[in-house]
């Protein structure tokens, strides 16, 4: 076990008195103090995030666009410049890798945003699928430090530190380099929260500079440093995947109801193809269904989900939800007959009534 | 962080206050920034017998469930019923409106209030904090 990284950021955590975790090999920024009021902020007004663990690949030359259609289920040389897609990195038997946000900064690079536990087996299937192809694939994670905003008060915080960047103007999965605070920045609408906002790609040395001034200059309206728990629980009433929980190799884009990521329709083969037309044929054989919990307690990861009293699927994700005031949880469940039945969930030997209720538990008004 | 001086301790971070043959306990602030957001508070029932180092209910907070330990040996006498409609004040008032239950200690041959001998002073209590980073 080598000592975990620390992100640019890390004495900026401490001077703000967070409770640091060690996550995907970094130190990271649990909390800060509540995290269900870091939520409620993000909810309400804005939160400030340090997500300089992520990984960053550059995909660069020529052949990119050839090379991540060829490993990457998108369609990604569609992509225009300046434009985001969310996508998947599958195995060869259909199996998830790693879901990614791909950006395309101009028409021969590509950065692909892969979670920080899963940089390296990103890197790798990148550069070897990349063989025989005009491009390179490059680690840059540490070249990037990224600093999220997030929340309604997002724009008007971050417009009057942006330079170079028509906010008003940048849609949603889009992106456009410029400077914040007078640091050189890519800048994309993109974001965990389910909320409106920006993610800010800057260089590590920046990355200081640049925290402070959008504190400073979200104070006022309600911004707030956000930690990794406030972070998951956003993620989770937006309905949105965590790897190694909704996600993983054992785990098709289908089972996780994103099949919509997988583009059967682009020109060439790519890796996992027939495995995933496989299965977008037969159906999944379980499906991601979202649970309300009748209690205060949590049905968390792992917990069993029972359908009058017989097993029927596994809590992936499960946490209190500050917007709706209850225990929220999403699992996979066996079968798509599970409407008519009653549901529990097994919280430590006790079985505690669940309701069956759409994805996403919450969805931000337009 | 406050550690009350009046206070008896334990490495498990619960708290005990002494008023006669009465042992009020809760958990440390310390304890319940390290659990962050407090959901959930299960506490024995009242009547039951508990035992020093033995688990007699679960702290469960947004990231984690923990078992909470009876600091001392004696019966339940009453439970804090306020944290079933609001466990978050564990987090906002650890040592006064976050009590979590009350226990009959027995008592030693000179009369005393029998606590466990290896129960911690607010110092020692400060130290260990310290030294767990």
């Amino acid at each position: 076990m080598t000592t975990p990284r620390q992100t640019p950021l890390h004495e900026v955590h401490e001077r703000l008195g967070a409770t640091m975790t060690s996550f995907a090999g970094w130190q990271m920024p649990l909390r800060y103090a509540s995290e269900t009021s870091e939520h409620l902020a993000v909810r309400r007004a804005a939160g400030l995030f340090d997500l300089s663990h992520m990984g960053e690949i550059s995909v660069a030359g020529p052949g990119a666009g050839a090379v991540l259609d060829y490993a990457l289920v998108g369609n990604l040389s569609a992509l225009r410049p300046g434009r985001a897609r969310y996508t998947m990195i599958c195995a060869e038997d259909g199996g998830v890798l790693d879901d990614l946000v791909v950006y395309r900064l101009d028409a021969d690079e590509f950065l692909v945003i892969a979670n920080a536990a899963n940089t390296d087996v990103v890197y790798e299937a990148l550069a070897d699928r990349a063989r025989g192809h005009d491009a390179r694939v490059t680690d840059a994670t540490g070249d990037y430090a990224l600093v999220a905003v997030q929340g309604p008060a997002a724009a008007g915080i971050l417009a009057p530190l942006a330079g170079g960047l028509d906010l008003d103007g940048m849609k949603y999965y889009a992106g456009e380099s410029g400077s914040v605070a007078g640091r050189r920045a890519w800048v994309a609408r993109t974001g965990y929260t389910g909320e409106d906002g920006f993610e800010v790609f800057c260089r590590p040395e920046d990355a200081v500079p640049v925290w402070e001034a959008l504190a400073a200059a979200g104070g006022p309206a309600g911004l707030v440093p956000a930690g990794l728990a406030a972070r998951d629980t956003l993620r989770l009433e937006a309905g949105m995947p965590l790897y190694g929980n909704e996600l993983g190799p054992d785990v098709t884009p289908f089972e996780a109801g994103l099949g919509r990521v997988v583009k059967f329709d682009k020109p060439g083969e790519f890796v996992g193809r027939e495995a995933l037309a496989a299965r977008a044929a037969s159906g999944p054989v379980r499906r991601l269904a979202g649970l309300t919990i009748g209690s205060r307690r949590i049905a968390r990861h792992g917990y069993p989900v029972l359908a009058d009293g017989s097993p029927c699927g596994t809590v992936t994700s499960g946490a209190p939800s500050p917007t709706l005031g209850v225990p929220i949880a999403m699992a996979f469940l066996d079968s798509a007959d599970s409407e008519d039945r009653v549901l529990t969930v097994g919280i430590r030997g006790e079985a505690v009534p669940a309701q069956l209720t759409d994805l996403p538990f919450y969805r931000r008004r337009q | 962080m406050s550690v009350p001086a009046e206070l008896h301790y334990t490495p498990e971070h619960e708290w005990v206050s002494l008023d006669g043959a009465t042992a009020s306990i809760g958990i440390t602030e310390y304890a319940a920034q390290q659990l962050g957001d407090v959901v959930y508070v299960s506490l024995p029932a009242v009547g039951s017998a508990v035992t020093a180092g033995e688990p007699c209910g679960e702290v469960e907070s947004v990231k984690s469930v923990s078992d909470l330990y009876s600091p001392v040996d004696g019966e339940v006498t009453e439970v804090n019923a306020e944290l079933e409609d609001d466990p978050s004040l564990v987090n906002a008032d650890p040592y006064t409106g976050g009590w979590m239950f009350r226990v009959r200690v027995p008592q030693d041959g000179d009369g005393q209030p029998a606590l466990p001998a290896d129960m911690l002073s607010a110092a020692e209590y400060e130290e260990l904090t310290k030294s767990a980073g």
